[in-house]
């Protein structure tokens, strides 16, 4: 086919915003990483967790997170015995600072439970954004394309977790972007890296060195609400059948 | 923290969809009812409601053009929004609303409102003077033949266009009740029967919409009202009412007698944080009251001015309840946790953009545009037609 210069002149700009909306949902160019060989997600292991709230502290500092809202934050439960189905929960500044003392603790059990996006690999944030601002990477991360979201929170309203909000400055929809940023490098997420008792480990799926797969194979391991099958992907070890 | 009781997951103390996405579904109901009033006349030949078949027209004109706005100030980048046009997400329901907006303003109801009143447009282009004119000139896109075959041919055009408006109305307005309705991490909402009710809910409140202005307007204007007109159409609302609010109910007794995890949260925010604007405004008062009236005047023969003001009370309590219905939906959705373990508080702002003086505003700018509409294009049957003016 001949195209002429006239036509070259009306296709050349043409192509240029294509390729802008081509461009819009690729993420940041990170060198010497293929997305295709790796599948990120995470690893709670609650009775690890001592709810020191440096994950949270750790979060916020790293992604610069606004006050009052919480790409990673972390609750106490407290079930009683003779009420298995409705656990006092508390989750003061997302326990950012700790929490306060137990209360009544020969009553029932106390645990915490870490909570971030799930990375859900059907997720319904995904599926509802009208212009599918929030996608699915190749390596299963959940992400926000921020320049291009149009603020409506239809995906905040969709996720059954509670783990997205409007960024108040930005007013665009905000998350958990497992330190994609971090990770893409070779580096754990900031939550991570700021666990002392590794309650919460960074996993890749497809890499069959990974401890996880062991870990998978001897462990009864949860996700929170299977039944929204949402394909979550943040495993729980020792998830209490109490935890929403 | 102020307002929250129980626990709520930290990122859902503040509501995300405000007072104005409660106007969103309640203005597009309104269109799609007054739509469906109007086609009663066409399509199902209903002579009696005759004199509102185009003020029904431009009423429904009137809040469709508003309809987009209050989607407009909610979002945090309205400057992205015909990203919607031009790179719509397959997936999400939310997508389809410029498309389906657009289809339902341009090839329903613009068309089928020009068409009907093409004869007068072009009268009055050749009659006025001045700015006038040019309005009307331009009104008429051209098209000046006005001869018997042209207008035989508006007239079966325009029933095409009534005809393939009626579903696309019930597309308009159960698309909207789908994107709530299809929200699975939501029990308020989640519901194949959502779309179906938000349907039956817009069919009332557009016909109340219509009744009341329709009395009110003539009122206004020193004519008498056409009581065979406004019998009809009230025996109209109370039907639709009746499977409205048979509906509604379906969907309450499947909750309590299924009485999932979710019931005991539900049942309780019924019970507190949505009592009054759920059991008393849209219930009782918004429904009831209303349907109890509506009947009476069905079983009761009754003078011709108690009918008048039991319909104009019916219409306008009808008008109050439907709005109290989508306020249930959209901020009693965002009440309780997700977890189910607590309640948070909507606090309204007052004059921010999503605030109750923007929502009052939009609430107003419809009429606005409808007395705008009704003097370029006067919708009456009683003598003061565009042709009668052009006459004066």
């Amino acid at each position: 086919m001949k195209i002429t210069r006239r036509q070259m002149l009306v296709l050349l700009p043409a192509a240029a915003i294509a390729w802008e909306h081509v461009m819009a949902g690729t993420p940041e160019a990170a060198p010497n990483y293929t997305m295709s060989e790796h599948w990120w997600s995470m690893l709670i292991d609650i009775p690890k967790c001592i709810g020191c709230g440096n994950c949270v502290r750790a979060c916020k500092e790293e992604n610069d997170v606004p006050d009052g809202f919480f790409r990673t934050w972390v609750e106490r439960y407290h079930v009683e015995d003779e009420d298995m189905t409705n656990p006092t929960v508390i989750s003061p500044d997302g326990g950012k600072e700790g929490f306060p003392p137990v209360e009544k603790e020969d009553e029932g059990k106390y645990f915490f439970v870490p909570k971030l996006c799930n990375h859900c690999a059907d997720s319904p944030c995904t599926q509802v954004c009208p212009v599918g601002a929030t996608f699915v990477t190749p390596d299963g991360v959940v992400l926000v394309d921020q320049k291009y979201c149009l603020g409506c929170a239809y995906c905040v309203q969709a996720c059954p977790y509670g783990c997205r909000y409007i960024h108040p400055q930005k007013e665009v929809a905000d998350k958990c972007t497992l330190c994609y940023h971090r990770i893409t490098k070779g580096l754990t997420t900031a939550c991570c890296e700021a666990c002392p008792t590794g309650a919460r480990q960074l996993v890749d799926l497809k890499n069959p060195n990974d401890p996880i797969h062991e870990f998978l194979r001897t462990h009864a391991v949860q996700i929170l609400k299977p039944q929204m099958a949402t394909g979550a992907k943040v495993y729980y070890n020792g998830l209490d059948g109490s935890v929403r | 923290m102020s307002g929250v009781e129980g626990y709520m997951y930290p990122n859902e103390i503040n509501l995300y969809w405000s007072v104005l996405i409660v106007l969103y579904p309640y203005i597009t109901g309104l269109v799609a009812g007054a739509f469906i009033l109007a086609s009663l006349e066409r399509v199902f030949n209903v002579t009696a409601v005759k004199p509102t078949y185009r003020l029904a027209l431009l009423t429904a004109l009137s809040f469709l053009i508003v309809a987009p706005l209050p989607l407009q100030f909610h979002l945090g980048h309205p400057e992205r929004s015909p990203e919607m046009y031009f790179t719509p997400h397959s997936t999400s329901a939310m997508a389809m609303f410029g498309y389906v907006y657009l289809w339902y303003l341009m090839a329903v109801l613009t068309f089928e409102i020009w068409l009907d009143y093409r004869r007068e447009i072009v009268l009055m282009s050749q009659k006025s003077k001045g700015l006038v004119r040019v309005i009307y000139k331009i009104m008429t896109l051209g098209s000046n033949n006005i001869s018997e075959r042209a207008l035989h041919i508006d007239e079966k055009v325009s029933w095409i266009v009534t005809l393939v408006g009626i579903p696309s109305a019930f597309l308009l307005h159960g698309y909207v009740g789908f994107i709530f309705g299809s929200i699975k991490a939501n029990p308020w909402w989640s519901s194949p029967l959502m779309p179906v009710v938000f349907i039956f809910s817009a069919m009332v409140s557009g016909i109340a919409c219509v009744m009341v202005l329709y009395m009110a307007v003539t009122k206004l204007r020193g004519k008498t009202i056409d009581m065979k007109c406004v019998d009809t159409i009230a025996m109209y609302l109370f039907y639709t009412f009746i499977i409205d609010f048979s509906l509604e109910m379906l969907d309450l007794i499947h909750r309590i007698y299924e009485a999932d995890e979710s019931f005991r949260t539900l049942d309780f925010m019924v019970h507190t944080k949505l009592y009054f604007s759920q059991i008393v405004v849209q219930i009782i008062f918004g429904t009831l009251v209303p349907l109890l009236l509506l009947a009476i005047t069905q079983l009761v023969k009754l003078p011709e001015i108690a009918r008048k003001r039991m319909y104009a009370v019916a219409g306008a309590l009808t008008l109050i309840g439907i709005f109290a219905m989508r306020w249930n939906v959209v901020i009693g959705g965002q009440l309780f946790s997700k977890s189910f373990l607590g309640y948070t508080t909507y606090k309204m702002s007052l004059v921010t953009k999503e605030g109750l003086l923007v929502a009052v505003g939009l609430t107003l700018l419809p009429l606005a545009i409808l007395w705008v509409l009704v003097k370029l294009l006067p919708p009456w049957t009683d003598g003061h037609s565009a042709e009668g003016v052009a006459a004066d």
